[in-house]
């Protein structure tokens, strides 16, 4: 690959970022390349530290060691260059409640330098591209979980930036306002606009992301496509419970005989689960369950609950660190507690 | 959670993002050139302004506030100070009003707190403009604050008896001497309103702060009746010197030396607690 200094056409570039807060090493050693025209997913659990990757790549957070640019602009030295090409959607409503979907966004337009005109026609194709003109007059805290989002996300994209951060989009959002929000985004991209988004739901960064980035104690633990995480993990994962507990031994001698992998027995005396579709295996995750579920039924086995799904983050997490996800949560609490 | 929990008696529509309408957003512009510091710090005024307009309620700090305090210590000190609250509120006027300006300055800090805490600072922080142009806003709409409560509290004097010498244009210059020193003390807040954690601590702070500085002046009494050691500090508040001056701008007359340490100590908070705050303010 040709590299120029400027445009290397990299729309993020981070090399060993450290962040602490108090005893919290919340960015450790962070590197990150996100190509430009793309959407880059940020995976994670709670506490992982992607708020704190986003917010060092925004100017918003000072890095206690490393570097980052951001379209070739240094994040420390050229914040301003930086901040004229970037748009943060925060975890939390980063709009005026008090004032109306309209007046937030006449007010950002006129920051941002459009004149009083502009600035008011621009607010009203934004309000009706996300569906908001009849919400224009109302009071920002008086919106729709989903309306939130759309004027939060109408607001970021006001001056069309090259990179747009979106942290967490759609975490606390039903699934309808979520699929609007996966759209958009889609949409934004479509343009030519770089999306870094942050996500716990590989679900998600499956769903948008070209690449991903995994993030654990403040460092990236693994990167790739969506295809590339997942066929790491297995593609599927098959949950199975039982009706009589002790028919688990010779449940599990079935399944791994079946499906060639090994099962894992859960904490519920009764369930059971395993990885299936794993890269190599010339079955298909769904034939596998279906053989599976032969198997057992066969060895007159009762199985009361029965299921075949993507994996988890936690499984993803497993996987890659042999630690479950949640175990961040702790850490998480530490976090808000230094800030 | 409905998108159209407030719509009434119509089929709801369901917001279905359309490519089309999307992409006539998303085309780039040509991005304006940024506003210039004075422009981006009136937008923010602005801002402050239409906050006034959607909760009124926030304005009790200017107006029920400074009517209870002018009320209250004038018929609670009046008879026994100036032997009248009607000739005690010729002395004691431009004081309260003093006190009750300050006091207002720290909701500055509470406000600038409240805007982190909401998440509305990061939108801010990542704008391209001017960097003290939140403050200098946020600071102007306060500026609005002062000076409603300043001739709320006039304007209750005036009822109650208080009868300037110096005229309207002596009243006016002396609110324009306790503005200029509010904007600059402001200052003061909006550096703890970002380095203190909740509101309730900045409240906490701002008390701390503003009870002693009012109250050991010259606001309620002449500082010829304390003790030495609490005279050489009422001497050094800065609250006595803005008094000293307001009172004589009041009276028609002036106070130059009072004036300006006034002035002094107003640059001072600016130069300083400015600083400070952008350093913290950039920073975060």
């Amino acid at each position: 690959m040709i590299m120029s200094k400027r445009n290397t056409g990299l729309a993020v570039e981070a090399d060993g970022l450290v962040r602490s807060f108090g005893a919290t090493r919340a960015l450790d050693g962070l590197d990150l390349q996100v190509p430009a025209g793309t959407v880059y997913g940020l995976l994670g659990p709670n506490g992982a530290g992607k708020t704190t990757a986003v917010r060092v790549l925004a100017t918003l957070l000072r890095p206690d060691g490393g570097r980052a640019r951001v379209f070739g602009h240094d994040v420390v030295t050229e914040a301003d260059a930086v901040r004229a090409r970037v748009s943060l959607t925060g975890q939390y409503a980063s709009l005026d409640e008090d004032l109306t979907g309209s007046e937030n966004l006449v007010l950002l337009g006129r920051l941002l330098g459009l004149p009083k005109l502009a600035a008011r026609a621009r607010a009203e194709s934004l309000l009706a591209a996300f569906g908001l003109t009849e919400a224009a007059g109302r009071q920002v805290k008086k919106y729709s979980g989903g309306m939130r989002r759309r004027i939060d996300i109408a607001a970021s994209i006001l001056n069309t930036p090259d990179l747009l951060f979106l942290d967490e989009p759609t975490t606390g959002l039903d699934p309808r306002s979520r699929n609007q929000v996966w759209e958009i985004v889609r949409a934004v991209v479509a343009h030519g606009t770089t999306v870094l988004l942050t996500t716990q739901y590989l679900d998600e960064a499956d769903q948008l992301a070209g690449r991903i980035a995994v993030i654990d104690h403040g460092k990236v633990i693994a990167e790739g496509t969506p295809g590339e995480l997942k066929s790491s993990v297995g593609s599927g994962t098959i949950h199975v419970r039982l009706r009589d507990a002790g028919q688990r031994p010779e449940a599990e001698k079935l399944l791994q005989a079946a499906l060639g992998v090994p099962v894992q027995l859960e904490a519920d005396p009764v369930a059971m689960t395993a990885r299936v579709g794993e890269e190599g295996s010339d079955l298909e995750a769904s034939e596998q369950a279906a053989r599976a579920l032969g198997e057992l039924a066969r060895a007159g086995i009762v199985v009361d609950d029965f299921s075949l799904g993507q994996p988890s983050l936690d499984e993803v997490f497993l996987a890659l660190t042999d630690h479950p996800a949640v175990a961040a949560d702790e850490r998480d609490d530490q976090l808000e507690a230094a800030r | 959670m409905s998108d159209t929990a407030t719509t009434t008696g119509r089929a709801p529509s369901v917001y279905v993002p359309s490519a089309e309408a999307l992409a006539t957003v998303l085309a780039p512009g040509a991005r304006p050139p940024r506003p210039n510091a004075l422009s981006a710090s009136l937008t923010f005024g602005w801002r402050a302004l239409l906050k006034i307009k959607h909760v009124p309620e926030q304005l009790f700090d200017v107006t029920a506030f400074p009517i209870i305090m002018v009320l209250m210590f004038t018929y609670l000190f009046g008879g026994a100070l100036a032997g009248s609250p009607r000739d005690y509120l010729q002395f004691f006027l431009p004081g309260i009003m003093v006190t009750s300006v300050v006091m207002i300055t720290m909701y500055t800090g509470v406000g600038l707190n409240n805007d982190i805490e909401k998440g509305v600072f990061d939108r801010i922080r990542t704008l391209p403009v001017w960097r003290p142009a939140a403050l200098v806003g946020m600071i102007f709409g306060d500026v609005l604050r002062y000076i409603l409560a300043a001739v709320v509290i006039l304007g209750v004097g005036l009822a109650l008896g208080f009868r300037p010498d110096g005229g309207l244009l002596g009243v006016l210059a002396g609110i324009g001497l306790l503005v200029v020193f509010s904007f600059a003390f402001s200052w003061v807040w909006t550096f703890f309103g970002l380095v203190l954690r909740s509101e309730k601590s900045v409240m906490g702070v701002s008390m701390m702060v503003l009870f002693p500085l009012t109250f050991l002046s010259n606001v309620f009494v002449n500082p010829s009746t304390m003790p030495g050691w609490l005279q050489a500090f009422v001497k050094v508040n800065p609250i006595t010197h803005l008094v000293a001056s307001v009172r004589a701008a009041m009276a028609g007359s002036s106070d130059a030396a009072n004036t300006m340490w006034l002035l002094l100590w107003s640059i001072g908070f600016v130069v300083v607690f400015g600083s400070l705050t952008m350093y913290r303010f950039n920073r975060r």
